[in-house]
């Protein structure tokens, strides 16, 4: 009878410290097949025939304000609230094909490329590119950075993962910092009702109703830094939130004196910031 | 990143089998757990990115006492260049062999300085002739072609005694004899591989183009007695006896230009790669071929086997060269042959044991008959250290190998003289002594060194003296899968497997001995403490 060794493969000794892990996946996972034309074809097939009626479905999607991508050309980096799984396949439905053709989602890449077949699934059809959000890391940036100088338009949620509670978390500066590099166009989204159809605690898909709004592109000067950039996100969420719940003109009013209502909600206990949390269903929630 | 340095690996129940060479052909054996270690060589050093640009400017920046070559060199002047035969590298390496690339350079300043007298000898001592094909191979065509159709590149011989010159003797009363080409040039250019320790420095010009006459001082059963080991200089006679005599020849005025090169230990060509792999990283393709190869072998036969193994160039490269002073330039080489293979090893063991390669400095495309087993394993790897031996006084070695009994006629005619007759009748290296003059001084012997591709007669004796050490320090050595009447006649026990191996060791040194066993090739030296 052979020996288990060479047939098999041999066993590590445990005395001998074990070699640090291959990483083709996670950061290191290579995305680029996944924007071959074959792949870009199918996505663009498994969007339009399946993920799209799917989201209608679902999420019934109002759209506010997609006249604001009229004004840019692509590549544009879109940024949005995120608070849902529902989020990228709602924005990859909306989006125009002007857009959507040649589209990447940031993606957490120890969420979404922790296994090779998550990997491959979600690179296929999202077309995700894999984010380090647990410790620095420029990889992700400079991939982000060359796909957009590639052509590519890129999704970014800049919380760096959904919201437990519905509100927004605090904004981190992978977008800006991409922005400044590349001097494209931010364009901001405003997404609500995602979490009240599926939360980050509760997997369960309840159909329901949504909104979208797409803001007035940001564009990076070279006066600006990150920080200030940041906070221009930050205040154009809060205004296409506001925006989503009343109207253009009443939102744009408080906007310029400063008082859109907080995305980051009361600071108060669990069940209060829950019971302020705007939803498409309740609309006397929103709180100004 | 420097490359890992060797390790030593604790053997327990999740240890792989770990390979064993067995001559011309390897397996997997299980040590047992707990009581076994395995000492694995460090992995190859990155070799330097330019040879040539290094060989020039370690010839134009020469150590020690000595000027550039450039400025050694004048017209009409004697120039011998010398170099180290077939028994160097191991296995012989892929071309360019350095010896080739340090020679052009070498003959390129050479023709620029306008010299006529220049001669190429290839520094044999009482090695076998190289054959055109192997000279061709360490030198290249341009150099062999423009230097042995005019007689111009030679092979020292050792019992000429028109092409010998004797200077004298040592304090110590030892004779001094060497190749007279290189003793009356104006200056001696000697080109070395220096593959272990014991290579290069004063042995170079004072065994390698000695006579037997000389060689005999040092090449006995005292000095590898007192050589502890022969690969450590501080602590070798061998060393010493070399030494005193390369003194002795400086101070008669012979000009010696010392050109030394390290190699790292990239040994096997890509297919067998996994020779020299860690057995918990063999990949699939390391075990296909593992699998493979060992099918293949199975079923082919000896000379087939042999020939496959043999056709083997190993993709050595140069990590280190140095040239200049001998002692100066030899330090320097010490230091770098050292830290390519030295291996910190945490005391000593009851039981050495060890698988043996195919190839060892004396069977290069030939057989490696039981008396080169013998040297390979007691002579060449026991002595593999620095310190202390790896195994304890009163402990085994256990050697795996097929020992066949069998012989190359026209390189070791002597050698199958020595094992009929000599170890016959004693195994004791302090007792043939007296063979030894008969042998090397037999005429059909000496006739088939100095005109064919033997091995002098004397040869077998030296190897035998190269294990006195070992047999001196030891209580038992075991030969696992040999030929049992050509492993008796060693003085050496047989064993069938490893297992039966390690209960008859136990004899001799109690119950659950400590087991260390060195996983080469690639080469390595132990430091042990």
């Amino acid at each position: 009878m052979p020996p288990d060794f060479p047939f098999k493969k041999p066993t590590w000794p445990v005395k001998v410290p074990a070699p640090l892990p291959k990483r083709s996946i996670g950061i290191e996972y290579d995305t680029s097949w996944s924007r071959s034309p074959i792949a870009c074809k199918l996505r663009s097939a498994y969007i339009k025939g399946l993920l799209r009626p799917s989201m209608y479905a679902i999420a019934r999607p109002s759209i506010k304000g997609a006249s604001e991508l009229d004004l840019v050309e692509p590549p544009v980096i879109f940024v949005a609230n995120h608070s849902s799984h529902l989020d990228t396949p709602l924005i990859l439905s909306i989006l125009p094909g002007t857009f959507s053709r040649k589209i990447a989602v940031a993606a957490a890449a120890d969420y979404f490329f922790d296994r090779t077949w998550k990997a491959h699934l979600f690179s296929l059809t999202l077309g995700a590119i894999p984010v380090e959000r647990k410790r620095p890391d420029r990889t992700s940036a400079k991939l982000a950075i060359s796909l957009i100088q590639d052509g590519w338009n890129l999704v970014i949620f800049p919380e760096g993962g959904r919201s437990p509670d519905g509100w927004l978390q605090e904004i981190r500066g992978g977008a800006a910092y991409i922005a400044e590099h590349t001097k494209r166009p931010i364009i901001p989204i405003h997404i609500s009702g995602t979490y009240q159809i599926m939360s980050k605690e509760r997997s369960q898909v309840s159909p329901g109703s949504t909104r979208v709004t797409f803001g007035h592109p940001i564009i990076y000067s070279d006066d600006q830094n990150v920080r200030h950039v940041n906070d221009l996100i930050y205040k154009s969420l809060a205004r296409l939130a506001d925006e989503s719940s009343t109207d253009w003109w009443n939102a744009t009013k408080r906007h310029a004196k400063g008082e859109s209502p907080s995305l980051s909600g009361p600071d108060s206990a669990a069940w209060l910031r829950a019971w302020k949390l705007p939803n498409p269903r309740n609309e006397s929630n929103v709180d100004t | 990143m420097s490359p890992r340095p060797g390790y030593v690996l604790e053997v327990d129940r999740t240890t792989p089998p770990v390979l064993f060479w067995n001559g011309e052909g390897y397996l997997l054996e299980r040590l047992p757990p707990e009581q076994s270690r395995i000492v694995y060589p460090p992995d190859p050093l990155k070799p330097l990115e330019d040879p040539t640009e290094h060989i020039r400017n370690a010839l134009s920046h020469p150590i020690g006492d000595s000027q550039p070559l450039k400025s050694l060199l004048h017209p009409g002047m004697r120039l011998t260049i010398a170099f180290d035969d077939v028994s160097l590298p191991l296995p012989p390496m892929q071309q360019p062999d350095v010896r080739q690339l340090v020679i052009e350079e070498v003959l390129e300043l050479a023709a620029d300085a306008g010299i006529e007298d220049v001669a190429l000898i290839a520094a044999l001592s009482l090695h076998r002739r190289m054959t055109e094909q192997e000279l061709r191979h360490a030198l290249g065509d341009r150099i062999y072609d423009a230097f042995a159709p005019y007689g111009l590149l030679m092979q020292h011989d050792a019992e000429d005694p028109d092409g010998l010159v004797f200077l004298g003797t040592t304090d110590l009363g030892e004779e001094v004899e060497i190749n007279k080409r290189a003793a009356t040039s104006d200056l001696l250019v000697y080109v070395n591989i220096n593959l272990v320790p014991m290579d290069g420095g004063h042995k170079s010009v004072a065994t390698g183009l000695a006579s037997y006459r000389s060689v005999r001082h040092h090449h006995n059963v005292e000095t590898m007695l007192n050589s502890k080991s022969f690969m450590d200089m501080h602590h070798s006679e061998l060393h010493s006896a070399n030494w005193r005599m390369g003194r002795y020849i400086k101070e008669q005025g012979i000009k010696v230009f010392q050109i030394e090169t390290t190699l790292n230990t990239n040994t096997f060509p890509p297919q067998f790669s996994f020779l020299q792999k860690r057995e918990w990283e063999w990949g699939p393709k390391d075990r296909a071929s593992f699998i493979a190869s060992s099918k293949a072998l199975s079923i082919m036969g000896d000379r087939a086997r042999r020939a496959l193994f043999h056709s083997i160039k190993a993709p050595l490269q140069l990590t280190s060269i140095q040239a200049g002073e001998v002692e100066a330039v030899h330090q320097v080489t010490i230091d770098n042959v050292l830290k390519q293979q030295l291996v910190n090893v945490d005391g000593q063991t009851d039981i050495l044991t060890m698988g043996l390669p195919y190839i060892s400095p004396y069977n290069v495309n030939s057989i490696m008959n039981p008396i080169l087993v013998a040297c390979l394993g007691l002579g060449y790897l026991f002595n593999m250290y620095i310190g202390k031996p790896l195994v304890r006084e009163g402990g085994v070695v256990i050697m795996r190998h097929p020992t066949p009994l069998a012989f190359n006629t026209a390189h070791h005619p002597s050698y199958i003289d020595f094992f009929e007759e000599v170890l016959a009748d004693t195994t004791n290296p302090a007792e043939i002594s007296k063979y030894e003059e008969s042998y090397a001084t037999d005429p059909w012997y000496r006739e088939l060194y100095r005109t064919g591709h033997a091995y002098h007669g004397v040869h077998p004796f030296y190897m035998w003296y190269w294990t006195a050490h070992a047999l001196d320090h030891l209580s038992s050595v075991i030969v696992v899968g040999g030929n049992t009447k050509a492993v008796k006649r060693l003085g050496f026990r047989p064993a069938s497997t490893l297992a039966d191996a390690l209960e008859m060791a136990e004899d001799s040194v109690g119950g659950s001995p400590t087991i260390t066993h060195i996983r080469v090739p690639p080469l390595m030296m132990a430091e042990v403490s």
